[in-house]
């Protein structure tokens, strides 16, 4: 049995661990949040040939590396100790980071300017997949086994926090140097100070000792010989693995990546709320939902973890639809009434010629404000052909920019923060189910690989699949949310019928 | 319950080469849809990643339901 560990020294093991993951989250975050710029800066100018390296950057590091990181860090993190695992990890993953803020740009050094950002974003995500388990076993091992969901809580609240980070740093630079320095070369910044933040995390995790079980097995001399081997090729601890992944981190991943990441693309991109005002929403609903990783992972410890888990899951699959059509509905400018209206900017009237025609686009731009304090920018545009015969063509109507009310904006702040408390319901408590779920010595192996395949391939195809669903004919705005719902609803009935809620209990043995 | 866990396991089996053809059929569609060049490409490359990555996650699902029709799943460890 773990040996009841002394306060002080736990929260040491908590705080190194997390400052860690936190890191590593933080410096996977900002790659994406500042893909746009990248592309503009790094690739090439023509979109179909950065739209295939972009491909790679996010398929390949999000599907294919982040697993396969999960098996060779896992592996050695069973085979060498935890420890010097997840410190290669955090020094692969700040390095990368810190690298792709130096990579001088396309106009610069021409094709060498993607490649290199290609091969440091891959190597992002298999530090990634390596890092997280490394530091979920770490903790769970210093934790005493009625305590392993309140310890290892803090561990689930660094991805989130990293995404925090990430967007604070983003909007925090660009607020001081001004979009245009920003544009230019600020963006380097949140890349470059990665390598302060990591350097710190290194040094505090330098001074940690390895778990005291692995520590335990190794000087038994019971350490696996062959953990992939063993974690896979044993049917007793494969069936546990799948029913991991089928059960839980399959649903788990598409509610993490709906509430955190697609409720924002949502907002942004099909509701057409404000850039700032869309992140402020995220960052208010994250600030108010943090804490509730703690509080699940610490009940998980009294009421066990598979009902937490698969509430949070049977809540999404209910309240999905519904949230978004709030959003669609109280962003609708097209109902707002005359008596709504407070002023209409002058109309600013653009001309563009149509490329190889004589045809025109006239576009008339407008700022609408309401008395509600809400606005938006409305855009009329229609097609002036040469041939005068022919009818000039007219586009419906574009609204973008849209800020919010007072109220509005707080409802939405609302229901970003309740999606993640349902996140944080299913990934509170999810470490430490993991980590019982296999024996020591193959831990870091067999719980990674189903965790970055829940988080990374049915998390991250999100986006992807909501974009393909809504292609299909008869497709809405919401129909998007099947891929999320169904998933969720597979691995909710899965882990309903085969998972057991296991109640850890004070004298329960390690195994 | 350990009769539900059987019976469901039948569909845990079909489920998993269903998803595959389902996909295959999507994959091919979206790249016959897609622009000659560079976007065929992109398109196939997509679909490509996200065969290679599923096909083994599906072959899994049938694993997972053929050890719940075996009765694997009656009796966990933790139990």
């Amino acid at each position: 049995m773990n040996p009841e560990p002394q306060k002080n020294s736990i929260f040491k093991v908590i705080g190194a661990s997390s400052l860690g993951t936190l890191i590593e989250w933080y410096d996977f975050y900002i790659f994406g949040s500042l893909a746009t710029i990248i592309g503009s800066q790094l690739f090439p100018a023509d979109a179909g040939a950065s739209a295939l390296i972009n491909t790679l950057a996010i398929f390949a590091a999000g599907f294919i590396v982040r697993p396969f990181g999960a098996l060779v860090f896992g592996r050695l993190g069973d085979l060498i100790g935890r420890k010097h695992t997840f410190l290669l990890t955090l020094v692969l993953m700040g390095g990368s980071t810190f690298l792709i803020g130096l990579i001088p740009s396309y106009s610069s050094i021409g094709y060498a300017a993607p490649i290199l950002v290609l091969i440091l974003r891959l190597i992002q995500g298999l530090a990634l997949g390596g890092e997280y388990g490394g530091a979920a076993t770490y903790v769970a091992e210093h934790a005493p086994a009625n305590k392993r969901g309140f310890f290892t809580s803090w561990i689930q609240t660094t991805a989130t926090g990293g995404l925090f980070l990430s967007l604070g740093i983003i909007v925090l630079t660009k607020n001081l140097l001004g979009a245009e320095d920003f544009a230019a070369w600020g963006w380097r910044v949140p890349f470059l100070l990665s390598i302060l933040l990591v350097g710190v995390s290194i040094y505090i995790r330098m001074k940690m000792h390895e778990s005291p079980m692995f520590t335990k097995l190794k000087t038994e001399g019971n350490i696996s010989k062959n953990p992939l081997k063993e974690s896979f090729s044993n049917k007793a601890n494969f069936k546990m693995v799948l029913l991991a992944l089928f059960g839980a981190t399959m649903g788990q991943g598409v509610i993490w990546y709906t509430g955190q990441f697609y409720a924002q693309s949502f907002i942004e991109n099909t509701c057409k709320v404000d850039f700032n005002d869309s992140r402020y929403i995220l960052l208010w609903g994250i600030a108010f939902a943090t804490p509730f990783f703690v509080i699940f992972g610490s009940w998980s410890d009294k009421v066990g973890r598979k009902w937490i888990m698969l509430t949070g899951m049977l809540l999404g699959i209910i309240f999905y639809r519904p949230i978004y059509q709030i959003f669609l509905d109280d962003t609708d400018v097209t109902r707002i009434e005359q008596k709504d209206i407070k002023e209409v900017s002058n109309p600013v009237v653009t001309r563009t010629l149509i490329e190889n025609t004589s045809d025109s686009l006239i576009s008339t731009t407008s700022q609408v404000s309401l008395l509600n304090g809400a606005s938006f920018t409305k855009i009329q545009a229609h097609t002036k052909y040469a041939d005068l015969s022919k009818p000039a063509s007219i586009s419906p109507d574009v609204f973008k920019d849209k800020k919010l009310s007072t109220p509005v904006f707080w409802k939405f702040v609302f229901l970003i923060f309740f999606q993640i408390l349902l996140v944080t319901m299913v990934y509170g408590p999810i470490a430490a189910f993991l980590v019982e779920l296999f024996p020591t010595k193959i831990r870091y192996t067999s719980m990674s690989l189903p965790y970055h395949v829940g988080n990374g391939v049915f998390g991250g195809l999100v986006p992807f699949i909501a974009t393909l669903i809504a292609s299909f004919s008869g497709s809405t705005p919401l129909s998007g949310l099947w891929y999320p719902i169904g998933i969720a609803a597979l691995s909710f009935v899965i882990g309903a019928v085969y998972l057991s809620n296991k109640k850890p209990d004070h004298g329960e043995a390690d195994h | 319950m350990n009769g539900l866990k059987k019976a469901l396991g039948i569909f845990w089996i079909i489920l998993g080469p269903a998803s595959i053809i389902f996909m295959f059929m999507q994959a091919i569609e979206k790249v016959g849809l897609a622009e000659e060049g560079v976007h065929k490409t992109n398109t196939a490359l997509q679909w490509g990643i996200i065969l290679f990555i599923f096909i083994p996650i599906s072959a899994g699902l049938v694993v997972f339901g053929y050890y719940a029709l075996k009765g694997e799943y009656d009796k966990l460890p933790e139990d």
